[in-house]
């Protein structure tokens, strides 16, 4: 907390967190507004004397509308929902196992190995989409879901076990100890013991996980390409930009309804989400 | 018959030899403390009985079978750990439960066992809370109690009551003494506190630099150690120390150094002839040095000078100088004395040991 004089607490503390807040909320603000504008006051030159950019005084569904009854919106919904949950189970057992494993067994080079993996983690989307574009050929998976669910766990897999070791590291190893001393094997001692006191962290990785796959863009622009197999991501920006003709209203509409999941699963988690991102565990 | 018997028991880390031919016989039902000063190798040894430590050489056997190989959950042992390890996803009831449920211990038998423990610990009323929930005493019960429920062969304590304040480790230590004798089961305990060893212990294991030092029962380390180390480890304020040279003057040995003149008793002089004319190192334990009286003679008493005076209630500690070394006095609280104050220090030359200066071995 700010002490002193009022002034401190204004400048210092209340002044930059409203200007952080603002800052924060405004382009979901500005998505909200367009999505209800209509069309006659989205296009209106902004020198027109009834020009509101921040507000509208004539709310109106059809940019809504138009979405859902002219474009594959809920198909792309359905299609990012079931690449995200799938890519990110996988990621999640994975990152499991390997967290574990990197954390609390000894074997040899576990330390370069884990080095291995977040550097894994580094090497940029834009320059790995050429050579996956290749693999996914020879796979045949082209314009299916599965060229998604299969590669996104490559940038998924090196995060949540980078994230996840850590909390192992974290809890107690006498827990275990006690566990198989308990009469518990190690896997039994892992599945009773450390995995429930790692959910926190495991849900963390896993909204994360979830989060960038939802985001995920370059993927899914280069791997799929009908329409129907689309994501929101993708779709939306593919659809609903023609030409040089931007739909904004349904644009922001899409945007907006597309970012409800990830609201969601973040507001419902939230508190497992802080206490992972802290890494508390108390014994 | 659940005793423990180890034999030339090494462990080696990356290079570092941390314990080294340890060889101990724990009798059945006894309760024995190692002790020493941390990296002494006690937890090492403790976690090779309990299998959380692989041995590099050595053999330990629990009962009458080998244990070497064993995994920790088939040696029937429990331990206490010293952070509690409790689960903190579990309940209390859950937490002794788990254990019998790994076995494949049917509920009602579960539930009367745990019942029992939460009796004997007093820990009835918090079994549905969480440990989190818990102070640290309730926590360290419930430790406690997830060890007593599996009636193991030998229980393992690894300084479990570092974590407690001192007015609650005294009372834990109580309970923990209580415990081992109504249950009787065989106990191995580590600690660095030279106070719980000597109050828990049937006996005591000193150990340094991952050898042991001496194994005794309490007040036979305190009154027979074995060598300087144990001498000054155990008994609190410590053993007081000084160089000394012995003379034989007129057929009597004398201990000398500059401060200090002792013509010492027929009894200690025969074992110490043979050091006549070199130098060996004094011990006087603090309690064993008085403020003289008219009675004492000047041949067992020397001169100090108060440095520093702590009332402690019971007693008063005067740490004094004589010649050049500090020396502690643990004095009646009647004694009238102040900083500067030149005292006349009387000793009982029964009670005075000598330890060879190289070997450290007592004399």
């Amino acid at each position: 907390m700010i002490e002193g004089a009022r002034w401190r607490r204004w400048v210092f503390f209340n002044l930059p967190l409203v200007l952080f807040v603002v800052g924060l909320l405004f382009p979901f603000y500005w998505m909200m507004v367009t999505t209800v504008r209509p069309d006659a006051e989205l296009y209106r030159p902004w020198m027109a004397p009834n020009y509101t950019p921040f507000w509208t005084l004539n709310p109106t569904l059809d940019h809504i509308r138009y979405l859902l009854d002219e474009t594959l919106f809920s198909r792309w919904m359905l299609n990012t929902f079931f690449i995200s949950v799938l890519a990110t189970v996988i990621s999640l057992f994975c990152g499991l196992l390997a967290g574990y494993a990197l954390s609390r067994l000894k074997f040899p080079f576990a330390g370069s190995l884990g080095t291995g993996i977040f550097i894994t983690y580094l090497v940029p989307q834009t320059l790995l989409f050429i050579p996956l574009a290749d693999i996914i050929r020879n796979f045949r998976l082209g314009d299916t879901p599965w060229a998604l669910v299969l590669t996104y766990p490559t940038f998924l897999i090196p995060f949540c076990t980078w994230l996840l070791m850590g909390y192992f590291k974290a809890i107690p190893r006498e827990l275990e100890e006690c566990a198989r001393i308990d009469g518990a094997t190690r896997w039994q001692a892992m599945v009773y013991i450390v995995f429930p006191v790692a959910v926190p962290g495991i849900l963390s990785a896993g909204i994360f996980a979830f989060t960038l796959s939802w985001n995920e863009f370059i993927y899914a622009l280069v791997f799929l390409s009908s329409p129907e197999q689309k994501t929101v991501a993708v779709g939306i920006t593919s659809e609903l930009v023609r030409g040089d003709v931007f739909y904004w209203g349904s644009l922001m509409a899409g945007a907006l309804l597309g970012s409800v999941p990830v609201a969601l699963i973040y507001s419902f988690f939230v508190e497992y989400y802080v206490a992972g991102i802290t890494g508390s565990v108390k014994g | 018959m659940s005793r423990v018997i180890i034999r030339n028991l090494n462990k080696r880390f990356d290079g570092v030899h941390a314990v080294k031919d340890v060889n101990l016989e724990i009798h059945d039902k006894e309760f024995v403390v190692l002790v020493g000063p941390s990296g002494c190798g006690k937890t090492t040894t403790l976690r090779m009985v309990a299998g959380l430590e692989t041995i590099t050489s050595g053999e330990i056997l629990i009962g009458d079978r080998i244990v070497n190989e064993l995994p920790p959950m088939d040696r029937d042992i429990a331990m206490v750990f010293q952070n509690y390890a409790l689960y903190p996803h579990m309940s209390v009831y859950d937490n002794m439960a788990f254990g019998l449920k790994m076995r494949g211990f049917d509920r009602t038998e579960i539930a009367s066992r745990v019942k029992a423990a939460a009796e004997i610990l007093g820990i009835e009323e918090q079994l549905q809370r969480k440990p989190r929930q818990l102070s640290g005493g309730q926590r360290q019960r419930v430790a406690l109690g997830r060890a007593i429920v599996r009636h193991p062969q030998v229980f393992l304590f690894d300084e479990p009551l570092s974590n407690l304040d001192a007015k609650l480790r005294i009372q834990m230590r109580v309970e923990i003494k209580k415990i081992h004798d109504r249950l009787g089961t065989t106990a191995i305990y580590v600690t660095h506190d030279q106070v719980e060893a000597m109050t828990l212990g049937d006996r005591v294991v000193v150990m340094k630099d991952g050898l042991v030092q001496q194994v005794g029962e309490p007040l036979e380390l305190y009154n027979e150690p074995a060598n300087r180390f144990v001498a000054g480890f155990i008994g609190s304020p410590a053993m007081n120390f000084a160089t000394v040279e012995m003379a034989d003057t007129d057929g009597a040995l004398w201990a000398r150094h500059e401060g200090i003149r002792l013509k010492l008793p027929a009894a200690i002089a025969d074992r110490l002839r043979q050091h006549v004319g070199g130098k060996v190192t004094l011990g006087i334990r603090p309690e064993d040095l008085r403020v003289a009286s008219g009675s004492d003679t000047a041949d067992l008493s020397f001169d100090a000078v108060v440095e520093v005076i702590e009332k402690l209630g019971s007693q008063i500690l005067l740490d004094v100088r004589v010649g050049p070394n500090m020396m502690v006095a643990a004095v009646e609280p009647t004694v009238k004395a102040k900083v500067h104050d030149r005292l006349r220090l009387a000793l009982n030359p029964d009670r005075l040991y000598f330890f060879d200066r190289v070997s450290q071995a007592a004399i």
